[in-house]
Formats: structure tokens, C-alpha cells, sequence
């Protein structure tokens, strides 16, 4: 089991400056690298002695990974860019609010100034039992233990677990699966560009992680194409308390609507499966429909078909509903 | 190389979590040594043994024998193929994620497990009751002819060797580990069931103990890497041309009256002219 020392396990710190001088550091260690953003979910797990990397490359000095910048008729923002940047960039607010939404509400004021896009979109699940060291199917194990009669898993899945039970945790990865963004990996082997619905492996694919990041890999840049740029946007997450907190659930969506028609629309949720969830089913019961109470009821009501609570997360299922619901409202009513 | 997985429970015991995957490489690359040396073997050594032997003889006295002879029946032949279809299906949905190729697996690998569970059981019940059963089992005399061959292949005296029944010993020894490795599989396979959600129960990971379920898991993949050897060398032997009529015979029934006398006993597998009726 896990035990918090304040003290982590020693380990080889590079800083390079250069994204090649970080890629050529990953493909030396390879397994053995742990890559460094802000550090937030990587302090964790090294003072609790769970993950022992041989080599830890902190991107920090890599001035090249942080940029806003304009890109074909969209926006490039780099992974190492802020999540306070992200939130405050006037391209960002003016174009894609919703991101900046998401952003400006993860956590606290303080690690939004230290945490970043790409460690917010790349971060390991919060469920306790693996982040303790418990030998659980994440962990390479055989079992989930929070998937039990006495587990603690109020936080858990409703939808799409195998197995594993855990959920993804962040908060800006609805907002860019609602914004069809896109995700620039880099590696050795050259550079690759992955939908962000794609992004996110659920445990029926890859229990053991939760991105397509392969050692090796370096996220470097989260692309946003202008196609719902300027959308109506809608974000909410619900949490225990209102600050530092992760999600309860979480929805993002992006509508366009003339004259109260909705010609096409993107509603996603997280914290209720193990990956950013798309709701295809609510969208098709809202596009081409006239926005009213009956159509976001109806909305709701597809979100949560085929729902498989937990022992104590079965509040997850009503949560769901609501925020879907209020989400295709635009937050109205 | 290790043998196995270890990892702790809640309580800090050690203990088993499953084989270690070094063994399904060993598997792997055990079944292309082994095809690689019966290739050799087959160029080098068996020419010698024929010339040796003076060629393969047909039996005399063949007349009342028919033409074409039944060998595997249709439902035999059914089983056979619906076995391999899904024997291939958890291979790869078994395998193809350890060694890097990532799909949703868990649901096709465990209806595919019924399905061999099923096709099992059936063949358990056709052979008992409407094969002949013992044809397919290792029986001493069997274990007297092996040793015979063994020193006819090391070129000492070994006496007249007969031909023979319906199946050679290698058929009976594959026949063998087949059964021991798909008991395995099935079995801690069903147990297995218990820990996802099916379709009339649900999911229930605390059915056993974690030293219990540990050992249901190393059963498992004994008997599963067990399979990629099993299954590798079998494919070999049935694309083989020296044995592409064993191979025809799984797919249309028949075995011709000549390769019938060549490599059959005709009093050890009796046939009759209701042979060639399907």
C-alpha cells in the first residue's frame, strides 16, 4: 500500500529546453521516463512511492510547448500552456469559451496557475484504491476493488466500465471532445494527430492506461478547429465543494441554433465513465428539433439509458439527467 | 524468466495474480523451434526411414474395401471446425492485447468461450455414444508400438511394427494435451464468468479468495499458452503436404482406400461398405 512520505524515490531530473531534446530523453528511458508538466498529478504519485520512474523529464524550461497561437482558421494552444493561460487567453474566451470555461474551473486558483492543459487532459484517475498502490486491474492486478458491496465508489462509473471502474477525471477533456479538437503527439517515430474523442482508452480497450500516449510519446499541442467556434456553449460540473475539487459529473456541450432551431449540436459528460463520454443518443434527440422543455427532457432521458450504478453513486443517474437537460437548455430554466 | 505474477491484497499477503507473459513468448517461439526442427527432421531424416523401409506398402487384399472411406462424420467435422473457429477467436482475443494490439476483447473472448464450452460438450456426448470412443485414447498397446518406433527411428532392431487403428499415437498425444489444456481453460474459464456482468447474473469478483482466484488465473493461462504451441504446430502438420489428406478428410469426410491401406491397420480400424455413407 501506499505511503505518503513526502519524500519521493530517486530519480534522474532532465530539463531540457527543446521539444527534441525532451522527445530524445523519452526515447532513451522510455518505459523508465516519467514526463512533468505542472506536476500536480505527478507529485502524488512519486511521494507516494506508487510509480518509481528511473527519469523524470520536467517540460517546464521547453518555452515552445506553451504558445496561443492562431492555425488554420482555428487554434493551436501548447500542452504546456497554463491552465490559467488557457482560461484568460483572449483568443480562447472570444472564440472557444468553453474551453476557457472548463478551465478556469478546475481545481484552485493555485493549480490552475501551476497545472496545464496537457497534465489536465493526460492525468491518471482519482480512484482511491489504485492511487493507494492496491494491486487492482489499473495496477496490472486482477481485480477492481471499488467495484464492490462495501467499496467506497460514490465517485465512481455509471456507464461503460469493464472491469475497472474508474473515471477520467479532467475537466477541460469534455470541453475538447465537444470542440472536435484534435491532439498533436510527437515521438521518435515523427508526429501523429488524434481526435480527442480518440484520445481516451477506456479499460475494455487498455485497462492499464488511459490515453493512446505510448512511451515515448509527447503530447505537444491541443488544435481546436473552427467549427464550433463562436457555438453556444454550455459547461457545468458538479462537486462536493466548490473549489478544489474534481467532478461529481461534468457536462460540456457546443449547439448551433437558429431561430431556436438546433441544426447540430455536441453534448459530452466525464466523471461518469472511464473515458470523456460523447451522448450521441441525446444529440440525435435535440438536432433539428426546436429547443423546449419536452426535447431537453428528452435529452436527459437518452443520456442515462443503460446506466449500471454502484452501490453508492446511484445519485450519478439523476446528476446525469439534470445536467444534460440544463445543458441543451443553454443553462436556461 | 519467470513462472509467475505475484502482487499483494489489501492485507499485504503476496499472492498469485497470474503466469508471467515471458511463457507466452516461450510458447510462441517453442512451437516455431519445434515446427523449424520437424522441418529439418522431414527433409533430412524421413527420406532415410523411407528408403529404410523401402516405401510405404499398401496392404494386399484391399478388394472389399470401398473406394472412399469415412473418416470424420459430418457432426464430427462440425464440431471440429466450430471448436477451431472459436479456439482462434480467444487466442486473439486473448493474446493480441499482451502483445500490444489493443480492441475491446472482454466480450468477445467470453462469448467465445461459451461457444467452445458448448461445442465441448456436444463433442463429449458424440464421441461417448456415437463414436468409437476408445479409438482416440493413448491405450498400453499403444505405449508398446511408440517404443518400437522410437528405436526403428534410432535404427536398432525394434521387430515388426503394424499399422495403425483409426488414429496414430501423434493424433492420440495431441487428442491428449488438447483435453488436458481445454479442461483447464473451460473450467477456470467458467469460474471466471463470475467476474464480469453477464446477460443472467451479476458480476461477482469476491467469489473466491485472491489466493483462489490467483490460481484459477495461472490455470488459465497455463492451459491458454498451452494453446498457441498446441495450435501453432497443429496448423503446421495440417498444411504439411505428406498430410493434406488427413486435412481434406476434416473438411470432406472421406479418406481414399489406397491412403487407407498405406497407413492403416484394416483390423484395428474396421471399415465396411457402409464406410462411405455419410
Amino acid at each position: 500500500m501506499a505511503v505518503i512520505r513526502d519524500m519521493m524515490p530517486a530519480f534522474e531530473l532532465f530539463q531540457p529546453t527543446t521539444t527534441d531534446e525532451a522527445l530524445g530523453l523519452l526515447d532513451e528511458y522510455r518505459e523508465r521516463a516519467w514526463v512533468l508538466a505542472g506536476g500536480l498529478d505527478s507529485f502524488d504519485w512519486l511521494k507516494d512511492r506508487v510509480k518509481r520512474p528511473a527519469a523524470v523529464v520536467d517540460l517546464g524550461g521547453v518555452e515552445a510547448l506553451r504558445a496561443i497561437r492562431p492555425a488554420g482558421g482555428g487554434l493551436e494552444i501548447g500542452a504546456m500552456a497554463t491552465l490559467r493561460e488557457v482560461s484568460r487567453s483572449p483568443d480562447v474566451r472570444e472564440r472557444y469559451a468553453l474551453l476557457a470555461d472548463a478551465a478556469e474551473i478546475v481545481a484552485s486558483p493555485q493549480i490552475r496557475n501551476q497545472g496545464t492543459l496537457g497534465g489536465n487532459l493526460a492525468q491518471d484517475t482519482r480512484c482511491w484504491y489504485y492511487r493507494d498502490g492496491w494491486n487492482c486491474y489499473r495496477a496490472g492486478g486482477t481485480i477492481c476493488y471499488a467495484d464492490t458491496p462495501t467499496a467506497m465508489n460514490r465517485e465512481h462509473c455509471i456507464l461503460g466500465a469493464s472491469r475497472c471502474v474508474a473515471v477520467n477525471p479532467s475537466d477541460t477533456a469534455p470541453a475538447l471532445v465537444a470542440l472536435d479538437g484534435e491532439l498533436e503527439i510527437h515521438s521518435s517515430g515523427g508526429t501523429r494527430v488524434v481526435a480527442a474523442e480518440d484520445f481516451f482508452v477506456g479499460p475494455d480497450v487498455d485497462i492499464m492506461r488511459m490515453t493512446v500516449l505510448e512511451p515515448g510519446d509527447l503530447l505537444t499541442a491541443v488544435r481546436l478547429p473552427d467549427t464550433w467556434a463562436g457555438a453556444r456553449f454550455y459547461f457545468e460540473k458538479s462537486r462536493d465543494r466548490q473549489v478544489w475539487d474534481f467532478a461529481l459529473a461534468a457536462v460540456a456541450s457546443a449547439a448551433k441554433i437558429t431561430n431556436g432551431t438546433v441544426e447540430d449540436i455536441r453534448i459530452v459528460v466525464n466523471g461518469v465513465a472511464p473515458t470523456p463520454l460523447r451522448l450521441r443518443a441525446s444529440e440525435d434527440a435535440v438536432r433539428g428539433r426546436q429547443l423546449n422543455d419536452e426535447v431537453a427532457a428528452r435529452a436527459g432521458e437518452a443520456a442515462v439509458q443503460g446506466v449500471r450504478p454502484l452501490n453508492h453513486n446511484g445519485f450519478k443517474v439523476a446528476l446525469l439527467r439534470n445536467l444534460v437537460m440544463r445543458a441543451v437548455r443553454g443553462g436556461e430554466a | 524468466m519467470e513462472l509467475f505474477e505475484w502482487g499483494s491484497n489489501p492485507w499485504g499477503q503476496e499472492t498469485l495474480v497470474r503466469i508471467s507473459w515471458d511463457l507466452l513468448y516461450l510458447a510462441f517461439w517453442g512451437g516455431i523451434a519445434f515446427i523449424l526442427f520437424h522441418v529439418v527432421y522431414a527433409i533430412v531424416w524421413l527420406p532415410k526411414l523411407a528408403r529404410a523401409n523401402g516405401g510405404g506398402e499398401a496392404e494386399a487384399g484391399g478388394a472389399s474395401v470401398p473406394a472412399r472411406i469415412l473418416r470424420h462424420t459430418s457432426a464430427a467435422r462440425f464440431f471440429h471446425w466450430v471448436m477451431a473457429a472459436a479456439m482462434i477467436a480467444l487466442l486473439i482475443t486473448g493474446f493480441f492485447p499482451i502483445v500490444g494490439i489493443q480492441f475491446p476483447w472482454v466480450t468477445i473472448h467470453w462469448i467465445s468461450g461459451v461457444l467452445l464450452t458448448i461445442s465441448i460438450l456436444y463433442h463429449i456426448v458424440h464421441a461417448t455414444f456415437f463414436l468409437d470412443f476408445w479409438s482416440i485414447w493413448i491405450l498400453p498397446a499403444d505405449l508398446r508400438e511408440a517404443w518400437q518406433r522410437v528405436r526403428h527411428q534410432m535404427g536398432q532392431e525394434a521387430g515388426a511394427i503394424r499399422k495403425h487403428g483409426k488414429y496414430p499415437l501423434d493424433h492420440k498425444l495431441y487428442h491428449l494435451a488438447v483435453t488436458i489444456a481445454g479442461l483447464a481453460v473451460i473450467g477456470t474459464g467458467i469460474v471466471m464468468m463470475a467476474r464480469i456482468d453477464g446477460a443472467l447474473w451479476p458480476r461477482n469478483p469476491y467469489l473466491l479468495s485472491d489466493a483462489t482466484w490467483g490460481l484459477m488465473y495461472v490455470l488459465h493461462g497455463f492451459g491458454s499458452v498451452l494453446f498457441v504451441t498446441l495450435t501453432l504446430t497443429h496448423i503446421y502438420f495440417a498444411i504439411r503436404p505428406e498430410k493434406l489428406w488427413i486435412t481434406r478428410s476434416m473438411i470432406f469426410g472421406y479418406v481414399d482406400r489406397d491412403r487407407y491401406l498405406e497407413h492403416h491397420d484394416p483390423q484395428r480400424w474396421v471399415v465396411s461398405r457402409d464406410s462411405t455413407e455419410g
